[in-house]
């Protein structure tokens, strides 16, 4: 397979660049793949289908009852589930890559707490009325990704800064929503572990629309800044050295990828481990150095779709799909961890 | 105090008597607040009582509220805070990543599932075969964990252990929400223990975990001198003689015993281990020699001041002892970040 680890000069017309080779085959190999679980994610409800029918439905064909089944009832469980985790894998690239740590997705700096507090306080004593919880979950992650910026801020910021703010500001917004828990109804209590677990069922098209918008607003501004975070990877001296803008950039790629992790927390509730492992996934399968965004966004829409799928046809009731995420993405993490290993290219 | 061949000074970091006297001064502190915890609580006793009843156990009323609840939930934020602040500090050294966490290996990770477990399946219902169960669960995924992130041609190293307990973590609790959501009993013992709170445990729990917590201290306060090598790479750390295999187990060993003694009597009280270590390596520097014993005595400080103002602030209910040290860790750690020039790691 040596075509597989050289890089691949194109030329079509005006446009020619160069790509890595495996990582366009791994790429191409994860959207195969989430577009199938898509559709067979989509089989699946009180009246069984066929793959083939859910195409017809999906495209307009078909009878009647099918169409309207898939495209008002279960596409945008699909969608919501394909773009929230094609969102997490994105973001966690990218907060991996500014702090320069695989331990930091957005879930550790604080962003997916922030609205998880503003959501449980919203749900259990009616805070910011009538905002509903897709406003506020996108309220209180923006409100968190900012103020740790704000507060790492010191004649520019570090990703090392960044990082140690933004476990002190998790630290504060989980005890408070523990703290609001403990103090709500018993009913209300419930509903908000309910949001907080990460869950997939009852979407609709409100939850769709914002998060795509945000999708094709951010994931261009991330592509666009990621040219720079090669450098970036260096450290700030060298990255700048190189003639990268580094404040600039690092606050932009801060405020994308805590826009998009915000937007798919506000649809799809904080789904722990996807921007954490996605990432990691990705790095060891295209065999990098560092996170690729295209490919590890597409690990997150894989294992959110996967675990969605496991959850409701392995399990009788029905598990929310923040549950499976971690059955699905640890193992892959620890095989491919182990098989690097044996092959004397881990870590 | 070091100095260059001119005289001038390097440091200006406090000599080593000045270092030995802030140690003895933390530990008042912390006796302090351990006669405070056991003055203040839902019954209100006079100090001159307490002081009586400390010392002669007449049988009253009042020694046995201070003999049997006040004191022994005093000793277990001691030993708590205690364990979790030295394998926070062990932990960050060993990954040398300021995010381990002493849950990072799959300690609390495993602990939780063994409980969870033993509940649904074994039909274990007393607090005493929980300890147990969190114990062996805690060895177990270290284990799982450490034989992961060690294999192979390159040996350990930090990234690869610290993904390993991420992985490990992740695949546990996904494991233990399913149980606890499918199985309402379970979930309504399992709460009970997750709460992470230091009240309703006696004096028996204390002692069955406290030879553990004992030999996890010395393994942690030894292992000083070597994670100051280790700080400096592990090329530098091989160089100066170290053995990077046996120093990784044992320090392995030592968080293993310190968090998964402190989780099966108290649950998983996160924070603690992983804001007290930066905090006080901000103002000392990162000489674990200091490093490790301050942070023994400065963070059961932390966690019984939060324990006594959770009392007091709520009476007679009370306020979680992990909400509070969150609350009051955190806006000091941040501004601990922003005062200090961090140097990159």
């Amino acid at each position: 397979m040596s075509l597989l680890r050289d890089r691949v000069t194109f030329r079509a017309g005006p446009v020619s660049g160069r790509v890595r080779a495996r990582l366009l085959f791994v790429s191409i190999v994860l959207a195969v793949l989430a577009f199938v679980l898509f559709c067979v994610g989509m089989t699946i409800g009180d009246v069984p289908m066929t793959v083939s029918d859910v195409l017809s439905g999906l495209f307009g064909g078909g009878d009647s009852g099918n169409g309207y089944i898939v495209r008002e009832l279960r596409l945008p469980r699909a969608l919501t589930g394909l773009l929230a985790g094609f969102a997490f894998g994105a973001s966690g690239a990218v907060f991996q890559t500014i702090t320069r740590n695989p331990l930091a997705g957005p879930d550790m700096i604080g962003i997916n707490a922030g609205a998880a507090t503003f959501v449980v306080a919203g749900i259990a004593f009616g805070f910011g009325g009538g905002l509903g919880t897709t406003t506020l979950g996108l309220l209180g992650g923006l409100l968190t990704a900012l103020l740790v910026y704000a507060l790492a801020w010191r004649r520019g910021t570090t990703g090392y800064r960044i990082l140690l703010v933004g476990i002190g500001i998790f630290a504060m917004c989980t005890s408070l929503t523990d703290y609001l828990l403990s103090k709500a109804q018993i009913t209300e209590a419930q509903a908000s572990i309910g949001w907080l677990v990460g869950n997939l069922a009852n979407r609709g098209w409100e939850h769709v629309v914002p998060l795509s918008l945000a999708l094709v607003v951010l994931y261009p501004l991330v592509l666009a800044l990621s040219r720079w975070m090669g450098t970036l990877l260096l450290g700030d001296d060298v990255a700048a050295g190189l003639g990268t803008p580094v404040q600039p950039v690092r606050l932009g790629l801060l405020l994308a990828g805590a826009g998009l992790v915000a937007f798919a927390t506000a649809s799809a509730g904080p789904v722990s481990f996807v921007a954490l492992t996605a990432p990691q996934i990705a790095q060891r399968l295209a065999r990098l150095s560092s996170p690729p965004i295209t490919a590890s966004a597409l690990t997150g829409a894989v294992v959110v779709l996967g675990s969605d799928l496991i959850a409701r046809s392995l399990t009788a009731s029905a598990l929310p799909v923040g549950i499976v995420t971690g059955v699905l993405g640890a193992p892959l993490l620890l095989w491919l961890l182990a098989r690097a290993n044996r092959s004397g290219t881990g870590g | 105090m070091r100095t260059d061949p001119g005289g001038i000074a390097l440091t200006r970091r406090p000599p080593h008597t000045g270092r030995a006297l802030g140690l003895l001064a933390a530990f008042a502190v912390l006796v302090f607040l351990c006669l405070l915890s056991i003055w203040l609580g839902s019954k209100e006793i006079s100090f001159g009582a307490v002081w009586q009843v400390l010392w002669h156990d007449d049988g009253s009323a009042d020694a046995v509220i201070i003999h049997s609840v006040r004191m022994p939930r005093t000793f277990l934020a001691v030993l708590v805070g205690t364990g979790l602040g030295l394998a926070g500090t062990v932990m960050q050294a060993l990954t040398r990543n300021p995010l381990a966490d002493p849950g990072l290996l799959g300690v609390s990770a495993g602990a939780a599932f063994a409980i969870v477990f033993s509940i649904t399946v074994l039909g274990v219902g007393s607090l005493y075969g929980y300890i147990w169960f969190a114990f062996a669960g805690a060895l177990a995924a270290t284990a799982v964990v450490y034989y992961l992130g060690t294999r192979g041609r390159a040996g350990s190293s930090p990234v690869k252990l610290a993904l390993a307990g991420a992985a490990v973590t992740a695949l546990l609790s996904s494991f233990t929400s399913a149980m606890v959501l499918s199985d309402p009993v379970a979930l309504n013992r399992y709460r009970f223990w997750s709460a992470g709170s230091l009240s309703g445990v006696d004096a028996t729990a204390l002692l069955q975990v406290l030879p553990f917590l004992v030999v996890g201290v010395v393994l942690a306060i030894a292992s000083g001198p070597a994670l100051n090598s280790l700080a400096l790479g592990d090329d530098v750390a091989i160089a100066l003689g170290r053995k990077l295999g046996p120093l990784r187990l044992r320090g392995a060993l030592a968080i293993t015993l310190l968090t998964g003694a402190a989780v099966a009597v108290a649950g998983p009280i996160v924070f603690l281990g992983l804001i007290v270590p930066h905090a006080v390596r901000f103002v000392l520097g990162p000489d674990h020699r200091w490093l490790l014993p301050y942070t023994a005595v400065l963070a059961p400080c932390l966690l019984l001041a939060a324990d006594i103002l959770g009392r007091v602030m709520a009476r007679p209910s009370e306020i979680r002892a992990g909400v509070i040290v969150a609350f009051l860790g955190a806006p000091f750690f941040i501004y601990l970040v922003r005062r200090r020039k961090l140097v990159e790691s």
